[in-house]
């Protein structure tokens, strides 16, 4: 007779985990291609068009990248936020006032040089943003509020708040009474890189993963909210000053996702308008776990994701697949990979009984 | 040797399919902002795409949900890459990434819905459903008895501004004393949102509810209250059929077909149009079993008259809610002024913010 037993993992497993991670993904792919073969569509075909028009060609690549960048530094945000088990369910409003922000300068200053207006739109973008992550935090400290609640409620603030400004003052007066800010002036759009589409916000997301990195590897305070992450009781006692951290990881974590809003705002749009809200707030925090909140992976994630959804598009296009479809694959995908997050710290064995 | 047969064989093959792909096949491609399961906007254009799906040498596909800005870009660039002849894009919201895409693909028709802007490779096209949202109107006018009329619309924009309006028009052809009460949802396609919308308009003395989304929530909560509903889209008779008096609706099949012959026959050319009833774009789904005889006759006789040309909805006297004349006696309303339209008529009861 024989038995299964779960048995913690003595060693860490390492490189070896990226293994549990393609048989995941492989897994999650098998299950689609299951759901494709059931609609009559040839699984082969479907998961090959899902490639190329996600990776395919140069032109997918781009896509990808663009549609990546706001996503990554979203996650980013979050998982600052999320490392300190602070859950950060706000970016999405973060997103929204970053946006806000940057738009007042571009439409405040639309003369100033574009070295001046694009950093002063950042700052404003981050102070936006900072802002709507730092009442969450305050309203924890003083009054003990849940910071999932407060977070996730200022969101709808936030959008209201996005709303009303291109319902009102900032309506573009040649819009047909259309709910949208003017054209940016030239000087307030981040511009492309060379013949290629990506704008320059590739090299934003570099520089500010660089600067995580640096940041929870080699400075105090990043040693400090590690710790924190892994105990607040001990960090605590160790007079670790875990409240002025909450402050810090909620400011830092709506700063970046405000400084997404700022390059969709500028560099994708190149206005203000309510369709700038497409749900990359809550596709981040997906991201970040899938990533295990580190910045290396956190990239490559959204690419991927930003991928799976081009990918999807092209297999609609081609092989009329429902939009739905899509949605059903990130959900296996992120199923798969969680589970097999298991794998990682147990393993199963098998027991003869005696 | 007997490969050396097959392989001229298959060139042979090769050679047949694609001389007869070079016979031009036509490829239209769609795209929609909602899924097209919902009976509402996307649904309405999927049909027509159907209608046009079933023309001689014309080939058609479409990407459904697609969220307007940089989404819909790729989506559009993706298409006039692939060579689509002819792309609609469906939403307001995918002007300004069509009129950049547009300018990279000079040989490849695009077709924008709801909006404004156009260029040399670029139309742009919408219903006058404002015409039927005036017969809807009137017969909602006719059948309420609280002359309170609910509307659960959808956003603050002229389009809707324009519907409300124009039912307001119709329902005081009918009825002078009527008032309608707008409440704003902010959503397109939101169930439980626009049903919620309705039920307070039903508290504030609604005895008949209009809707500008895509959901059947609003004809539900009517239902559900035993008043009357006017759906939109297309017919929503099967989600109330006790409260649903008539639909607003669109029928896009045969202005599709039109252009993508006109652009088969190399007559195409950018323009913006605005068809109405006249082209059968946009009607009334067949009337409710509660609704008398002397209603439909008279609708049906104001029909005539819009088809006709005479009756043009937005002809003064017409007041704004402040009682400000804005169009005097006689005065008929440019396209540009309903295009641009956000004021709300007298006897509208809400805002426009």
């Amino acid at each position: 007779m024989q038995r299964y037993r779960v048995v913690k993992r003595q060693e860490r497993l390492g490189w070896r985990s990226c293994f549990v991670f393609l048989v995941a993904i492989g897994l999650s792919l098998l299950l689609s291609a299951l759901l494709l073969a059931l609609r009559g569509t040839s699984p082969l075909e479907g998961i090959l068009v899902l490639f190329k028009g996600g990776f395919g060609t140069r032109w997918a690549l781009e896509d990808c990248l663009l549609k990546a960048i706001p996503l990554f530094l979203c996650s980013l945000g979050v998982s600052i936020a999320f490392r300190l088990q602070i859950w950060n369910i706000g970016a999405e409003g973060q997103f929204a006032l970053g946006a806000v922000g940057a738009t007042w300068m571009a439409l405040s200053f639309p003369d100033l040089p574009a070295f001046i207006l694009l950093p002063l739109m950042i700052a404003m973008a981050c102070a936006a943003g900072g802002a709507w992550g730092f009442i969450p935090a305050l309203l924890r400290q003083k009054l003990g509020t849940n910071e999932i609640i407060v977070t996730l409620m200022m969101n709808y603030i936030a959008i209201q708040l996005l709303d009303y400004l291109v319902y009102g003052v900032w309506k573009d007066p040649t819009s047909f009474g259309f709910p949208m800010t003017q054209t940016f002036s030239d000087q307030a759009i981040l511009g492309r890189m060379g013949t290629s589409s990506i704008h320059w916000g590739i090299v934003h997301c570099l520089v500010l993963g660089i600067l995580f990195w640096i940041f929870f590897t080699f400075t105090r305070t990043g040693f400090e909210l590690k710790a924190c992450g892994d105990s607040v009781r001990a960090s605590r006692y160790a007079g670790i000053p875990y409240d002025r951290l909450v402050i810090l990881v909620m400011v830092l974590s709506g700063a970046l996702a405000g400084w997404a809003g700022f390059l969709e705002a500028s560099a994708t749009i190149n206005r203000l308008q309510p369709s700038i809200m497409v749900g990359y707030g809550y596709t981040a925090i997906v991201v970040a776990w899938l990533a295990r909140l580190n910045p290396l992976q956190i990239g490559i994630t959204s690419f991927l994701l930003a991928g799976l959804r081009v990918g999807v598009e092209n297999m609609q296009l081609d092989l009329q697949v429902p939009a739905a479809y899509g949605n059903i694959m990130e959900g296996l995908i992120l199923l798969t990979v969680l589970a097999g997050g298991f794998f990682i710290h147990y393993r199963i064995v098998m027991v003869k009984s005696a | 040797m007997r490969f050396m047969k097959m392989f001229a064989l298959f060139l042979a093959a090769m050679a047949v399919t694609t001389a007869h792909a070079a016979d031009k096949e036509l490829n239209v491609g769609f795209i929609y902002v909602s899924p097209i399961g919902d009976a509402g906007y996307s649904y309405a254009h999927e049909q027509g795409r159907l209608v046009v799906d079933a023309m001689d040498g014309v080939k058609t596909s479409y990407v459904e949900a697609v969220k307007e800005g940089p989404d819909s870009e790729r989506v559009i660039l993706n298409m006039a890459r692939k060579g689509y002849d002819v792309i609609f894009g469906t939403s307001f919201g995918y002007m300004d990434p069509m009129l950049k895409v547009s300018k990279q693909f000079p040989k490849t028709v695009f077709m924008h819905c709801s909006g404004f802007k156009q260029s040399d490779n670029m139309g742009n096209y919408f219903g006058r459903m404002y015409q039927a949202r005036y017969l809807a109107g009137m017969v909602a006018g006719s059948m309420s008895k609280s002359k309170i009329l609910g509307y659960v619309a959808a956003f603050p924009i002229p389009e809707v501004i324009r519907g409300i309006n124009a039912f307001t028009l119709g329902a005081q052809e009918v009825n002078p004393d009527v008032s309608v009460r707008v409440v704003w949802t902010k959503t397109w396609y939101d169930p439980a949102t626009e049903k919620e919308a309705a039920k307070s308009l039903l508290d504030a003395g609604a005895d008949v509810i209009a809707q500008h989304q895509d959901s059947p929530g609003p004809q539900e909560a009517a239902e559900e209250k035993g008043v009357y509903s006017i759906g939109y889209n297309s017919d929503m008779s099967t989600f109330a059929p006790k409260a649903h008096l008539t639909s607003a609706v669109w029928n896009w099949g045969p202005y599709y077909t039109k252009v993508v012959n006109a652009v088969k026959n190399g007559t195409w050319k950018a323009e913006s149009a605005w068809p109405g009833m006249d082209e059968d774009i946009v009607g009334l789904s067949p009337f409710g079993p509660m609704v008398p005889e002397d209603v439909k006759q008279k609708v049906a006789a104001k029909k005539a008259e819009i088809i006709a040309g005479t009756e043009k909805v937005f002809t003064g006297p017409i007041k704004d809610q402040a009682g400000t004349v804005k169009l005097a006696e006689g005065v008929t309303a440019t396209d540009e002024e309903m295009l641009g339209m956000t004021w709300f008529i007298q006897g509208v009861v809400g805002t426009t913010k």
